[in-house]
């Protein structure tokens, strides 16, 4: 009986809090779109976000793309059709690892920093002090932020996809002989905008999810050192799984409609 | 009759079950400093977040300058609290900006308040100078002692020249000497720019030093008002229980 209860007041929650989530991106869309806008703010947001992961996303990528062209050789090999290693791999970085790897990254890194950050503004009244100067903080925290990963995080995966296209060429290159050219001619006969087109529109999702779920958890942290930490740990955990439902409904429309 | 700067009247606000404010009246007379004491969780936060509108009350009427804030859209709402100034409790640095940024956040937007003829640069500065500490201009708020931060928060609260000030809990959590700085800061400040103040405080000395009227705010309601004097003499029991130690 307890159990029962206890799982229909878990589940009562879990749809006040995606109600909560709704109502605070309906808010950033009527914001975002308003005068006055907060340059400076934003570019320094996505200067920070840049800065802060592309070394992480970098490696991330470069190891990516070792590691699936090693693992994936012995079996192609098999089937003596080594020779579609570029196509294979870099199919499948652009279309799916990539965006979903290097978003779970950014999700930890940009996502819990941003949940952290309004966190313990919120905590410290920093959030409230801003808005009696004048300031409204939901325009000058939460919009630049959201607008930064979006804008950045499609940056982010283009750039760590190549990384690991290139990883994945050194493999070919000293394994299996192939020149970089071949590698990379091979790559680009494969790819069409079909594959890179509906990756690309996903990763801007993937960006507006990190910045939304970071932000609103940190913008209604709860009192206390201890919600800072909830609200930062809650930003990586909600937002992994939302980026797994977002990639499941781009996969299937893109099916649809390629 | 003098003119009154704020007043609220029968303001109420609970959160769910938990009633915090019945009733609460207030007014505020230009060029005076009224003291609001109350318990640790009495709801004087609650209240003050009240009157600048960052808390919504659950009834009653909240007017600044004649001006009903539960009415006024957020435009109107961001020009009236042009001319409040407001200590945080806990100073509310920005900690990811300088000293001088903190400054000169208030002005990014309302530059134009005061007179122009100085640049943002100057204004900060002077506004430093006032509270002692322009060599910490470039440091980060991390970087100070908590009197320190509340000077400086001082001077950010100051720095759109506000004919109101609302203090927070001015000297909680500093030493005395720093609290007594800090008490003194508020006299300087309220001779020079004539402005008149709500303080909060549970700080005894400070009520004394700087209070022309006090107000008790006990079980959510102005339990009781009275000059310092007056009230430190009061045989109430919940009255007394403020003064002894
Ligand atoms: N956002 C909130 N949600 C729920 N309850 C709140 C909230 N803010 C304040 N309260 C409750 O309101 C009551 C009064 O809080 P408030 O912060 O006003 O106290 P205070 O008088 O300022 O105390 P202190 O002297 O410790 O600062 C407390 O019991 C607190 O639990
Ligand atoms: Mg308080």
């Amino acid at each position: 009986m307890n159990g029962i209860k206890s799982i229909s007041v878990k589940t009562k929650h879990f749809f006040e809090e995606i109600g909560d989530m709704s109502y605070f991106a309906i808010r950033f869309f009527k914001e975002v779109f308003s005068a006055p806008f907060e340059w400076k703010e934003l570019i320094r947001q996505c200067y920070q976000m840049g800065n802060r992961s592309f070394i992480l996303v970098g490696v991330t990528g470069f190891i990516l793309g070792l590691v699936f062209t090693l693992q994936s050789r012995p079996t192609l090999l098999q089937f003596g059709a080594v020779s579609w290693m570029p196509s294979m791999v870099s199919l499948s970085i652009i279309r799916e690892i990539g965006p979903v790897i290097i978003a779970l990254i950014c999700a930890g890194r940009i996502g819990s920093g941003i949940g952290a950050e309004l966190g313990s503004m919120k905590v410290t009244e920093q959030i409230d002090a801003m808005e009696v100067s004048g300031t409204n903080p939901f325009k000058y925290l939460v919009v630049t932020r959201i607008v930064a990963t979006t804008l950045m995080l499609p940056l982010l995966i283009i750039m760590g996809d190549a990384i690991a296209l290139f990883g994945s060429a050194i493999i070919e290159n000293l394994k299996g002989d192939v020149s970089y050219i071949l590698y990379f001619n091979k790559v680009f006969d494969a790819l069409k905008f079909s594959d890179i087109i509906p990756a690309t529109i996903k990763s801007f999702f993937f960006g507006f999810a990190i910045g939304l779920v970071g932000c609103y958890k940190g913008f209604n942290c709860s009192k206390g050192t201890v919600g800072v930490g909830e609200a930062s740990n809650a930003a990586v955990v909600y937002t992994s799984m939302l980026l797994f439902i977002i990639d499941f409904i781009a996969v299937f429309l893109t099916d649809i409609f390629y | 009759m003098r003119e009154v700067i704020l007043e609220i009247k029968d303001l109420k606000k609970s959160f769910g079950e938990h009633q915090v404010l019945n009733g609460f009246n207030l007014k505020l007379y230009k060029g005076e400093n009224l003291v609001v004491m109350g318990k640790s969780g009495s709801g004087k936060s609650v209240m003050i977040k009240c009157l600048v509108g960052l808390m919504a009350a659950s009834s009653g009427s909240i007017k600044i300058k004649d001006l009903d804030i539960t009415s006024l859209g957020q435009k109107e709402l961001d020009v009236l609290r042009t001319e409040i100034g407001f200590l945080f409790q806990g100073s509310a640095l920005y900690d990811s900006m300088t000293v001088r940024e903190n400054l000169a956040f208030p002005l990014r937007r309302n530059r134009d308040k005061i007179n122009t003829s100085q640049t943002t640069e100057e204004i900060v500065l002077e506004a430093l100078k006032n509270v002692g500490l322009e060599h910490t201009i470039d440091l980060m708020p991390s970087e100070l002692s908590g009197g320190m931060q509340r000077r400086v928060a001082l001077a950010r609260a100051l720095i759109l020249k506000p004919k109101i000030i609302l203090y927070d809990e001015p000297t909680t959590g500093l030493d005395p000497i720093t609290s007594k700085e800090i008490i003194q800061l508020m006299g300087t400040i309220q001779e020079t720019y004539k402005t008149s103040s709500l303080i909060i405080t549970h700080d005894v000395d400070c009520a004394r030093v700087i209070s022309n009227r006090m107000i008790l705010l006990i079980d959510g309601t102005n339990y009781i008002e009275g000059t310092f004097e007056e009230l430190s003499k009061s045989g109430d029991p919940k009255v007394k229980a403020f003064f002894k130690n």
